[in-house]
């Protein structure tokens, strides 16, 4: 069946999206949306890194992703707004990775396809890859989940319950410098962001407690996956895109009608 | 031996020492009350004593086990993250539904548990933060002014249930609070604090200290009248101000 490689691709959408949703949730409820988008973008470097040190690119990403983490948690606080620290970061990465992907010579390179993606070349090892990662992504945050929900309401109620709500922060960004080595293949560094935020804020809408909005993130996630990938087949349309199109699409159709729902009693 | 000890911790943000030298201890059973003027190192004190500070001097010392019930000043919920009280209060411990239960008909706020926090007023929120704190019978309880944004009659009622609470349980109470009429007729010790402890005692001594006067001004005359007390003996106390410069 790994035969077809929409069948591949298929696959390899769904384990990202298992692993962005309930990531994405605490992206949203953190309000780190920016956080995701530059350690999306500081992973183009990592790409020029691992092609010019003929690494892996996930081990190149995962690394690159890792350092632009800290560097973020390390300037913060510092007397730049969290935004503007991270708006330099990310575009800083993703220009010099840009140079750094046009100095590599006798490589030639597809920059296309770590922009947006290349789903549907996923080979038998990118899958083992995306899916082994996915599996460290969700079994991490459900290993933590309790400690991390706490360190995200309120950090003093962590420490009196004696979680070290750092530990946690660190622990997440871990989770989100994987999610996004993972995901370049599927969606691209330029719409990784979307993967994590646009199914966890659709979810919002249905979900009662934090649990039932993580697995309703994922089941969106899935069905965007699923639907992008066949409207792309369809349609002649770029396929990491078209799953974004219909992530954002099902998020739309729910903030418009499940909004009434929510405001009533 | 006490239930949690700090030693001349001192507590440092940037080039800012909100914390100077100070000292505190909190024993089964009492309720210690921490008053002084805004920016004085109240809530950094208390950000200390659960691990949250870091110290650049002293240390913080809490008896092996100890379980603390913590009631923060302000809880923000971001809208975007949906949660049930009932969830809410089983965050990171073990308790099931009927504890629960049984802890908000205990907070006054019975039939709460299926609701979202975010739909709930200001003070059934404290009221589930209290109930919360105590679901799992701590051995101190921590409250930054716990009954911010409460009407008096709420707050009058909040710390009516401390009392209750403390006589039930014999748990521990150290709290911050800026209504110095229940703190001086409710706490069993006051800490003076600007940035290092400026006095110490019973309710009785610290009212009569000249530093707490300096710090309240005659203001607090009319408060103090809730508890008022013989009166006219003379104020020649020794209270501690070890840590005045």
């Amino acid at each position: 069946m790994f035969d077809d490689f929409m069948t591949r691709a298929t696959l390899a959408g769904v384990g990202v999206a298992c692993a962005a949703a309930p990531l994405g949730c605490f992206v949203v409820w953190r309000r780190m949306a920016y956080f995701g988008d530059a350690t999306a973008h500081a992973a183009m470097l990592g790409v020029a890194l691992s092609l010019a040190l003929q690494m892996s690119i996930f081990t190149g990403t995962v690394a690159i992703a890792l350092l632009m983490a800290m560097t973020v948690t390390l300037l913060s606080g510092r007397g730049y707004a969290m935004d503007t620290l991270l708006g330099v970061l990310a575009h800083s990465a993703l220009a010099f990775g840009l140079v750094a992907v046009s100095f590599l010579s006798g490589v030639r390179i597809d920059l296309m396809a770590y922009l947006f993606g290349d789903i549907l070349s996923v080979s038998r090892t990118d899958l083992l890859v995306i899916w082994g990662g996915a599996a460290i992504v969700v079994a991490l945050i459900a290993w933590r989940w309790s400690a991390l929900l706490t360190s995200t309401l309120n950090e003093e109620l962590a420490y009196a319950s004696g979680i070290n709500p750092k530990r946690e922060q660190l622990i997440l960004t871990l989770a989100l410098a994987v999610t996004v080595a993972v995901a370049i293949k599927v969606v691209g560094v330029l719409l990784i962001a979307a993967m994590l935020i646009i199914p966890a804020a659709a979810a919002r809408g249905f979900a009662r407690t934090p649990e039932a909005m993580a697995a309703t993130a994922a089941l969106i996630g899935a069905i965007s996956a699923i639907a992008g990938l066949r409207a792309a087949y369809l349609f002649d349309t770029p396929a990491g895109p078209s799953i974004v199109c219909v992530a954002a699409v099902i998020f739309a159709v729910v903030s418009v009608f499940g909004h009434k729902e929510r405001m009533g009693p | 031996m006490s239930l949690i000890s700090a030693t001349n911790i001192s507590v440092r943000y940037g080039a800012n020492t909100v914390l100077r030298n100070v000292s505190l201890s909190v024993e089964p059973g009492e309720i210690v009350t921490i008053v002084g003027p805004n920016g004085s190192g109240k809530t950094s004190l208390l950000k200390a004593v659960i691990g949250a500070a870091q110290l650049t001097a002293g240390q913080v010392t809490q008896k092996p086990g100890l379980k603390i019930g913590y009631v923060p000043q302000r809880l923000h919920i971001d809208p975007t993250l949906p949660i049930t009280v009932e969830r809410f209060m089983r965050l990171a411990q073990r308790v099931d539904t009927k504890d629960c239960a049984d802890a908000l008909d205990a907070a006054g706020v019975p039939d709460l548990l299926k609701r979202q926090m975010s739909a709930l007023s200001g003070g059934q929120f404290q009221r589930v933060l209290l109930a919360r704190a105590l679901i799992n019978w701590p051995d101190v309880l921590l409250l930054d002014e716990a009954t911010q944004g409460l009407d008096q009659r709420g707050s009058a009622a909040f710390y009516q249930q401390i009392e209750t609470v403390r006589q039930d349980t014999g748990c521990a109470v150290l709290m911050i609070s800026h209504e110095l009429h229940v703190v001086m007729s409710a706490s069993d010790r006051v800490i003076c604090l600007n940035g290092h402890v400026c006095c110490e005692g019973t309710p009785a001594v610290v009212a009569s200290a000249p530093e707490y006067r300096a710090l309240f001004g005659s203001g607090t005359g009319g408060a103090l009248a809730l508890y008022r007390h013989d009166h006219d003996h003379d104020h020649d106390h020794a209270c501690g101000h070890e840590a005045a410069e």
